[in-house]
């Protein structure tokens, strides 16, 4: 029986041993590199194609730049990753870190080596990184809820936000913008009222349980805005399979949504957002080629050219309360009833 | 009267009935008298039927003086399963999906079982590991991917039609047959009094262990397909965390941690007290931040009613025994 253990034990040592090394190695004397999270993710595929559009954009050919996947979502895949690039000798690496603070040591032997490091979608402590392609400023996920909200209520009316958890950072952060825009300019969002804050804590069944809440609440209630894909999820197949007249928006993953999504009583959701990975992933390259030209340093206040990017040029800005730079990729992507088809099988 | 308040402080489950009347009573009027429609109580069996049927499981192992903290993963591994055969459309058959999950959720059970009865290996001990396997086989299977909106569109219909209320309604008579009528059930109450006793007078305590696990898998098993069939979506972190309110609903039921005493409707009376619990907090006007901590408050407060009543019990046994 011992002996048995101990073959099974060293067969899986001998597989992990072997996964590990099984990520190929490709083109040599490539410039760019880009590492998301992980194989086999398809946001994360479209972080690559974004990275490569830009980079064939920008002149390059596909010996210039280097994508690597690693073959888990771990800070150990991408250590075994960024040390390959940094043997190879590239000259940037922008990192979709999975975790911010895990990658530490090997991006600062990548920095000795004179590589330029930047982050994508999930950020690093700013000491290791130039700059950062932020997905989502807050300010403008904020205008667009809340513009959403004004839009579905019809310029008036109640409305109620389904959050996260109640210490969830992102989504407390776009809930407090948007009631400082509400209330900064109160002839146009005035009319408007913020009836309840609920918490679904990024659970289904909680989620359910408070949409439901909500309803039975607030009778005269028009729409719920649930800035967090679960709950924007279960809201819409409360709304939905409820038949109410209470619209949804929010944040959601497309493929999540895109039963929902219409503009028909039939649909409980007429639209909502997310960023557009394809976007990022450009941005990401664009960024890289810059630092890389020297026209940018990852300083606030830099600005560069972004292909045909429908923000370009970009302009790199503080991270809220540090001085540490960050690029904001623009307004969050919008999918309704035209585009959705195209996106649910993307993400 | 006398006899009356023995009555009441005789019999858990006509404690708690009280108790749940009276919550029911105060959390409608609290909201406003929007707590008793019919579609209101539908809701909160239907969003609890989860917890319920793994609580008639966690009922059986918990008699036996073991525990199970492994369900949530073996849900999510039978939930990510089906939900993947239909997303890759390999399986779209509602009946074949559920019988799927049901068999995926045995299998993991029965290695449960198998583990703490002829291994010897602590229940909480083997289930602490098996939550991590069974949880990260969902993961693993899944390979980042979600199956949710149209991939289990038909499946869906069935979380939408009478159908969870019906497996609900079925599990809870099964369980209250077999536990209360057959040899099975006293079987497994013998086995939690007194196991040495129970293995002499010729029970087998290893094959009622395995048994009462691989029950257990089964109903995770079919709570996984009923998730993912009522909440239209299968996640491989999905209901994490809730086979505490499992525990949580048969310890409010009066089912004994230290095993030998429960009953499936004391199980069911405290599914549903957890179920109005949950329900009304947020429906009664409760700042969010509060509503896990009056949850706790009250789950402390039947316990404790729970344990009084116990004791009373006990000193009228005595009592009557005297006489």
């Amino acid at each position: 029986m011992k002996r048995i253990i101990s073959l099974i034990l060293v067969a899986v040592m001998a597989v992990a041993l072997l996964a590990s090394c099984g990520e190929t190695t490709t083109t040599t004397g490539a410039k760019y590199a880009l590492v998301t999270k992980a194989a086999g993710n398809a946001y994360n595929e479209k972080e690559a194609e974004g990275f490569k559009a830009a980079m064939e954009a920008a002149g390059l050919t596909s010996s210039d730049y280097i994508i690597r996947h690693p073959e888990q979502a771990t800070v150990e895949a991408q250590i075994a990753v960024i040390n390959s690039l940094i043997s190879q000798g590239v000259k940037s690496i922008a990192i979709a870190a999975n975790d911010p603070n895990a990658l530490s040591s090997v991006l600062a032997d990548a920095k000795a080596k004179g590589i330029k490091i930047l982050t994508l979608d999930s950020d690093v402590a700013p000491a290791d990184r130039l700059t950062f392609c932020n997905q989502a400023g807050v300010q403008q996920v904020a205008q667009a809820l809340i513009d959403a909200v004004l839009d579905l209520t019809g310029g008036e009316g109640d409305y109620a936000i389904l959050s996260a958890t109640s210490q969830a950072t992102n989504q407390n952060a776009w809930i407090d913008a948007m009631k400082a825009i509400a209330a900064a300019d109160s002839a146009k969002y005035g009319k408007l009222n913020l009836v309840e804050v609920a918490y679904g804590d990024d659970e289904p069944q909680k989620s359910t349980d408070q949409t439901q809440a909500l309803l039975q609440k607030y009778p005269d209630l028009k729409v719920i805005c649930a800035p967090t894909t679960v709950g924007v999820a279960a809201a819409a197949k409360v709304l939905q399979d409820k038949k109410s007249t209470v619209k949804l928006t929010g944040l959601g993953l497309p493929s999540e949504m895109a039963e929902y999504i219409g503009n028909d009583a039939d649909h409980s959701c007429p639209y909502m957002f997310l960023w557009n990975p394809i976007d990022l992933g450009k941005l990401a390259a664009y960024a890289s080629i810059a630092l890389v030209d020297g026209k940018i340093t990852g300083a606030v206040g830099d600005k560069f050219e972004a292909g045909n990017m429908e923000n370009s040029p970009y302009t790199l800005t503080a991270v809220e309360g540090t001085n540490a730079s960050e690029i904001i990729l623009g307004a969050p992507f919008k999918f309704d009833p035209s585009n959705i088809g195209e996106w649910k099988s993307v993400y | 009267m006398k006899a009356f308040l023995r009555k009441i402080t005789g019999n858990h489950e006509v404690t708690l009935g009280i108790i749940l009347v009276v919550l029911f009573i105060v959390v409608d009027i609290l909201s406003g008298f929007k707590f008793h429609g019919l579609e209101n109580i539908g809701d909160i069996f239907k969003n609890n039927a989860l917890t319920l049927i793994m609580s008639l499981g966690m009922l059986c192992v918990l008699i036996t003086g073991g525990i199970d903290i492994s369900i949530t993963g073996t849900l999510a591994f039978a939930g990510m399963t089906i939900g993947l055969l239909q997303k890759y459309n390999i399986i779209h058959n509602t009946l074949l999906l559920f019988v799927i999950a049901v068999a995926i959720g045995g299998a993991c059970g029965l290695i449960n079982g198998l583990i703490i009865a002829k291994g010897k290996v602590s229940p909480i001990i083997c289930t602490l590991g098996a939550m991590y396997i069974y949880r990260g086989l969902a993961y693993v299977i899944s390979n980042n991917q979600w199956a949710s909106g149209e991939d289990v569109t038909s499946f869906s219909k069935f979380g939408n039609s009478a159908g969870p209320y019906i497996i609900l309604a079925l599990a809870f008579v099964i369980y209250f047959v077999v536990m209360k009528w057959t040899p099975f059930g006293r079987k497994v109450y013998a086995i939690g009094s007194n196991r040495e006793a129970a293995r002499i007078s010729g029970i087998n305590v290893d094959r009622v262990e395995i048994a009462v696990y691989t029950l257990m898998g089964v109903l995770a098993g079919l709570a996984g397909a009923l998730s993912v069939s009522i909440y239209g979506s299968a996640q491989p972190n999905m209901q994490t965390g809730k086979e505490m309110d499992v525990i949580a609903a048969c310890v409010i039921g009066g089912v004994a941690m230290s095993g030998g005493r429960g009953t499936v409707v004391g199980t069911l009376l405290g599914g549903i007290f957890y179920a109005v619990v949950y329900k009304a907090l947020p429906l009664v006007g409760l700042e969010a931040i509060w509503q896990n901590l009056i949850k706790g408050v009250i789950i402390l407060g039947v316990v404790i009613i729970n344990v009084l009543t116990q004791r009373a019990m006990n000193r009228q046994a005595l009592a009557r025994r005297e006489i």
